[in-house]
């Protein structure tokens, strides 16, 4: 009995080898395990948001609270671009791909010999595209899968490059920079497909997110942010909006006529995808015009976080945070999956930090609304939001009339909103640590005025209709926070207080120091626990970038992109003015300026070697 | 125009330099407001300009150029023309840059390609939020170049003229 067993085994074994080598010679390995698999080896980083839940944190733990202030540079390269630098590198075995604003270069760096260059790739784009950027020319990032490293270029036209050799594999457009789309989102690869989503809500564009073939850059489906239920895949009945189908036309339904062929909604930001339940999550941005008076209604599906079927793009649910902007609060910062204790259960929950200044608490499996609370206690445009569920404005922010522009009307001028347009936090990506069950939140803490006017729309020209000033909170200097969050109960456990808004993504490692860049161009590492200020370095300019970590020849290394510029850039640059300092106060608070200028470099860290 | 402007702009400087009496000139020469039309006033060579009172009351247009501008050449240039990591300081360009050169790049755009970096500016001449406001942009640069008023939305404004609703009415459509 024993020996037949043993006999039948070794055919089965047999049998299955040889199938998984027919398998490997005429299909390619399914890409979607592969990823899977390498996003939890902490030594490489393959994705734009180091894992698929996006929590940014890594298992390395040699730099500990304890060393970290031994931290020194290992070396530098600079990308010879001197645009705002957003996003990271990736590492895969021993090699670092590094990419740049517009010109989108992007580099293959040898980690074997101190950063040797391998290949460079430097598309050719039509320099038009440049002031169709609002906001500067950033681009946050490449995806990897089955040998190719992914680009979304600044004029919409995503590239498949040979991750050895840099050459174009293949290469579709996915928009008309004409129309006022650009790239300048990071993609993202989940099983056979490259998602990427689009930019332009201040040029009227309506937003969209495709997910492409990875092996040939065919569509296989594209989701809207707004029009019919057929463009933005919604199914009346299956598709939640808070428990609730959301029935049929539920976008063209909230807007004023066909308003909502222009209605912006752009997607630039981070997608954050759930294996277990195969849903992918991000967020859409700001109605077009910045002047709510131009277009009544709810504006859906601005503002709102999606969860869609990866394989489908079908809407399982969708929570819109900020119906009827008036404040140009984006709602494309980065969802956040991790399993967290509330009310003596697990829950599988997506933790949000809107640019509204709230942060949000959400069942990821059902969309349920589990907490919404201020993460900057200077928000005053809303008084919260409605968690009865039995009340008709269930979900809904309630918005204070002093401090909305739509109800004070055109031509007025809504004084001391906050946060300011930018937003509390931006889409520099907070980070989640299992061990101290934290978030680590970059934030702004600004404020503004806002007067909405009208303006017409002329396609691939700026529809946006509102002057806006900023300065930081009446009796405050400080233009930021870099926070730490209990999403289980909603509450700012400490704030570290930053003079100019925190606009780099957080990194947690399980070492237990948490790393950040700022404005001034500081990389700064702090106690996890405490919050406490550990290391510091000034690289050669601001850091807009995300900080990352991976290990190469059994050292861990910690790397971040320098290079001022984006909204930061524009925004702070000349130093914001104070109005409540009276007539003839001049430059009420720090310049920029006078920190840092232009130029994007790699700085990698390292402990001394033992 | 434009040479005629230049040279208007260089004989200011002499005259300055020479008597040493008080003069402010930028790109377009003088800026001293002599007449307005409707509340839009001009320099004596009929270019658009500012008229701040001695309260600090900014005439209509220098009001509107500042929102306008806040709305549609902030996002690169920064608040109050005084540049960005993006964009120059337009107020610094205002010194060297005549009313045509200004209006010759707004509509036309500009390109600044370098090793270094490629600077663009698009063509604006049939973006209706620009060019309806045209020279209340002039005029709002004009007053901050030569320092005629500070950072900032300004206090104090002239009221609309009738004149300027209907023209705007007609120009945007």
């Amino acid at each position: 009995m024993r020996r037949v067993s043993a006999r039948l085994l070794l055919t089965a074994t047999t049998l299955i080898s040889s199938s998984l080598l027919i398998a490997a010679t005429t299909v390619p390995a399914a890409a979607a395990d592969d990823l899977v698999k390498m996003q939890a080896n902490a030594k490489d980083v393959v994705m734009p948001t180091i894992t698929y839940d996006n929590q940014r944190y890594s298992t390395l733990s040699q730099i500990t609270p304890a060393n970290v202030g031994k931290l020194q540079v290992a070396w530098t390269f600079s990308t010879g671009v001197l645009r705002g630098h957003e996003g990271a590198p990736l590492v895969i075995g021993d090699v670092m791909y590094v990419h740049a604003p517009f010109p989108n270069t992007v580099f293959a760096l040898d980690l074997n010999h101190d950063g040797m260059i391998l290949w460079k790739y430097e598309p050719k784009q039509d320099p038009n595209v440049i002031p169709v950027m609002c906001c500067d020319t950033v681009n946050r990032g490449v995806a990897y899968s089955d040998g190719k490293i992914f680009l979304h270029q600044a004029d919409t036209t995503l590239v498949a490059l040979d991750a050895k050799t840099g050459k174009v594999v293949w290469s579709v457009k996915t928009g008309d920079p004409g129309k006022g789309e650009t790239g300048t989102g990071a993609p993202m690869v989940v099983k056979d497909k490259v998602l990427v989503g689009v930019s332009g809500g201040e040029f009227g564009v309506r937003g969209w997110v495709a997910a492409l073939s990875t092996a040939d850059g065919k569509q296989i489906w594209r989701a809207y942010s707004e029009g019919p239920d057929s463009d933005i895949l919604f199914d009346p009945q299956k598709t939640m909006a808070l428990g609730k189908p959301v029935g049929a036309d539920s976008s063209p339904k909230s807007w004023e006529g066909d308003q909502w062929k222009i209605g912006g909604g752009a997607t630039w930001g981070w997608y954050s995808y759930d294996p277990a339940l195969n849903l992918i999550y991000y967020g859409s941005g700001n109605p077009s015009t910045w002047n709510p008076t131009q277009r009544p209604g709810d504006n859906r599906w601005s503002m709102t976080i999606f969860a869609r079927d990866v394989d489908t793009g079908m809407a399982k649910w969708v929570y819109q945070m900020t119906p009827h902007d008036q404040w140009d609060y984006d709602g494309v910062n980065e969802m956040i999956l991790a399993d967290q204790q509330i009310g003596g259960q697990t829950v599988p929950t997506l933790v949000h930090f809107d640019r509204n200044g709230l942060g949000y608490t959400l069942n990821r499996a059902t969309g349920e609304l589990l907490v919404a609370a201020k993460f900057d206690p200077a928000v005053n445009w809303t008084t919260g939001v409605d968690m009865n569920k039995s009340s008709p404005t269930y979900g809904r922010p309630a918005v204070v009339n002093q401090f909305a522009p739509g109800a004070n009307g055109a031509d007025v001028n809504s004084k001391g909103i906050c946060p300011a347009a930018l937003g509390s936090k931006d889409e520099q990506p907070a980070a989640y640590s299992p061990d101290t069950k934290l978030f680590y939140v970059p934030t702004n803490h600004v404020c503004m005025d806002y007067e909405p006017f009208r303006v017409s729309y002329t396609a691939g020209q700026p529809y946006v209709g509102a002057t806006l000033a900023m300065y930081p909170p009446q009796g405050q200097t400080n233009m930021g926070n870099f926070i730490a969050w209990d999403a289980t109960t909603g509450k700012i456990v400490w704030s570290d207080p930053e003079q100019f808004s925190v606009w780099s993504g957080a990194l947690a490692t399980k070492g237990g120091v948490i790393f950040y860049g700022t404005l001034e161009g500081y990389l700064k590492a702090v106690d996890g626990k405490t919050g406490k200020e550990l290391y510091k370095f000034k690289t050669p300019s601001g850091i807009i970038g995300n900080v990352m970590t991976y290990e190469h020849g059994g050292r861990q290394y910690v790397a971040v992109l320098s290079g001022i510029g984006g909204w930061a850039g524009i925004g702070l640059a000349a130093g914001l003015t104070d109005p409540h300092a009276g007539l003839g106060a001049v430059g009420g608070y720090a310049a920029l300026n006078n920190y840092t200028a232009l130029g994007g470099t790699l700085t990698v860290f390292a402990l001394p070697p033992t | 125009m434009q040479r005629i402007l230049r040279a208007a702009a260089g004989f200011a400087t002499v005259l300055m330099l020479s008597v040493g009496a008080y003069a402010i000139t930028d790109g377009s020469g003088d800026p001293t407001a002599v007449k307005s039309d409707e509340g839009k006033w001009v320099d004596k060579e009929d270019v658009p300009t500012f008229k701040v009172a001695p309260d600090g009351t900014v005439d209509w247009y220098t009001y509107v150029g500042f929102t306008r501008y806040s709305s549609e050449c902030l996002r690169c240039h920064g608040p109050d023309g005084m540049g960005s990591s993006y964009a120059p300081a337009l107020l610094e360009s205002m010194r060297h840059l005549s009313y045509t050169d200004f209006y010759g790049i707004v509509a036309g755009g500009k390109k600044d390609v370098s090793a270094a970096q490629e600077l663009v500016m698009p063509a604006n001449g049939e973006n209706k939020n620009v060019m309806c406001y045209i020279d209340a942009i002039y005029v709002y640069l004009r007053a901050r170049a030569d320092d005629a008023i500070g950072r900032g939305r300004p206090d104090k404004h002239a009221p609309k003229p009738p004149e300027f609703s209907k023209a705007e009415d007609q120009c945007m459509g």
